[in-house]
């Protein structure tokens, strides 16, 4: 009986489980599809960092693999900078362990706005085939004008000079903040320093154009039209390298590498 | 000119949904800074148009009027997240840049819009005819308005540099508004000029 309640909850009924059937069942065939390209999406960002890969290059999935091989991933403890042993760095999600109450804390005020600090971070290591370290890649992450910039940044054996910054996703204006992606801006970190004499992190974008490596080692050149974003790439590195950020863990690596 | 034919057709200019019924405009300034992306969204849109169109007119005269509009949305959402699903699968790099937008097709109101005013109360052959032409109409301003807004805004059509950048050592200095949601403003606006000049019926009336 079309207009009776019975009939408009029967119909109701009806369309919500062959839509649910529908969703579903693409959700679920298509998972294993999403899962390897998330997961494909963030190696080829490290590899970006490093610079094992270019913006242009279009990789297929095993080339991905092939150069993502040498890459060792490690879960770090913050605060101590020790190795995890008990979690599986294959399943680790950071952003996820952020928002969760038990494995992180509010972070104290930083100018790079970061809200959670994760107890641990997923660091990506190579060394060589006796152990030396030769590259880390860190993530990072901070405010910058209309949203959160999450990247990665790789440091060279020595742990104090830039291999290469990449942001993976960010909401910065295109034109201007977006230029955080411009392949030629993102060549400039490459050979800079992270940290001055006394290992503080000094490295910064500077209004204008940085000097020449030998006399500016510490500088970027700005984004124009985009002060506020430059800022935060600054705050945001300055924080992550900072006692908050990665610097036990790097200390921790100085000194294996010292003794 | 036959009834199929002004279906189709009729939406590309006459009664254009961006243009002349001002719907779908958020997603219209979003994601048509690139060609790439606002070519994939009308696809999405289209697709989801046709067969939002075609179920909902295959179910027209089972469904309740009383709980006519939220049947429609279900059937409407559904098909979006199973468009932003394939997406993710198959176009990861364009879906990120879509983000937030492939889902909000949901509330686009051209869909809805032609879900109760036309596949309501039409067969389903025409419905999904109707419904291609609207999504055709809203991909034809989406591209124009993309096109425009690559060329002028980043010098470049599909990624690929036409005009070679002041930055990079060119001449081109790209005008910085039309990568900004107001520069599609002053675009469409434009546009919708442009067609109440070629087509004066459609200025409304004080």
């Amino acid at each position: 009986m079309q207009g009776s309640v019975g009939y408009n909850l029967a119909f109701a009924a009806a369309v919500c489980l062959v839509c649910a059937v529908v969703v579903s069942s693409s959700a679920v065939a298509l998972a294993d599809r999403q899962d390897r390209n998330a997961a494909l999406d963030k190696q080829q960002n490290v590899l970006l960092a490093a610079g094992l890969a270019t913006d242009d290059e279009k990789l297929t999935a095993d080339e991905v693999a092939a150069r993502f091989a040498p890459m060792t991933q490690v879960v770090v403890e913050l605060g101590s900078g020790a190795v995890v042993d008990d979690v599986d760095p294959a399943g680790f999600d950071q952003r996820a362990a952020a928002s969760d109450s038990t494995r992180s804390r509010v972070a104290p005020e930083n100018l790079a706005r970061v809200v959670r600090l994760p107890d641990a971070a997923l660091v990506y290591e190579v060394r060589d085939a006796s152990d030396h370290l030769e590259m880390v890649v860190l993530p990072v992450e901070g405010l910058g004008l209309w949203g959160t910039l999450y990247g990665f940044l790789a440091l060279e054996g020595d742990l104090r000079t830039i291999r290469g910054l990449t942001f993976y996703e960010h909401k910065e204006t295109p034109g201007l903040g977006g230029e955080v992606d411009n392949p030629r801006w993102k060549a400039l970190w490459t050979g800079r320093l992270a940290f001055d004499e006394t290992l503080t992190p000094v490295i910064a974008v500077v209004k204008g154009r940085a000097g020449p490596l030998a006399d500016d080692p510490y500088a970027v050149d700005g984004l124009s039209g985009a002060t506020i974003t430059s800022r935060g790439v600054t705050n945001l590195l300055q924080f992550w390298l900072g006692p908050e950020g990665f610097e036990p863990y790097l200390t921790r690596l100085r000194a294996e590498a010292g003794g | 000119m036959s009834k199929t034919r002004d279906a189709l057709m009729d939406p590309l200019f006459n009664t254009n949904p961006i243009a002349l019924q001002v719907l779908g405009i958020c997603s219209a300034l979003a994601i048509t800074t690139k060609m790439s992306t606002a070519l994939v969204m009308s696809g999405a849109v289209v697709f989801v148009l046709l067969f939002s169109n075609l179920f909902i007119s295959m179910l027209r005269n089972q469904i309740p009027t009383s709980i006519r509009i939220i049947v429609q949305l279900t059937i409407i959402a559904s098909l979006v997240i199973v468009v932003d699903q394939v997406l993710k699968a198959y176009a990861f790099g364009l879906s990120k840049q879509l983000s937030v937008f492939v889902g909000l097709i949901i509330t686009n109101c051209i869909i809805m819009g032609r879900a109760e005013a036309y596949a309501m109360q039409n067969p389903p052959g025409i419905s999904m005819i109707d419904g291609l032409g609207n999504g055709l109409g809203y991909a034809v301003i989406l591209a124009a308005t993309a096109v425009l807004r690559e060329l002028f805004g980043s010098g470049s059509l599909f990624g690929v540099q036409l005009l070679s950048l002041a930055s990079e050592g060119g001449w081109y200095t790209p005008n910085g508004l039309m990568l900004l949601s107001p520069g599609a403003f002053f675009i469409i606006g434009f546009f919708i000029w442009a067609l109440r000049t070629w087509k004066p019926e459609q200025v409304e009336q004080d």
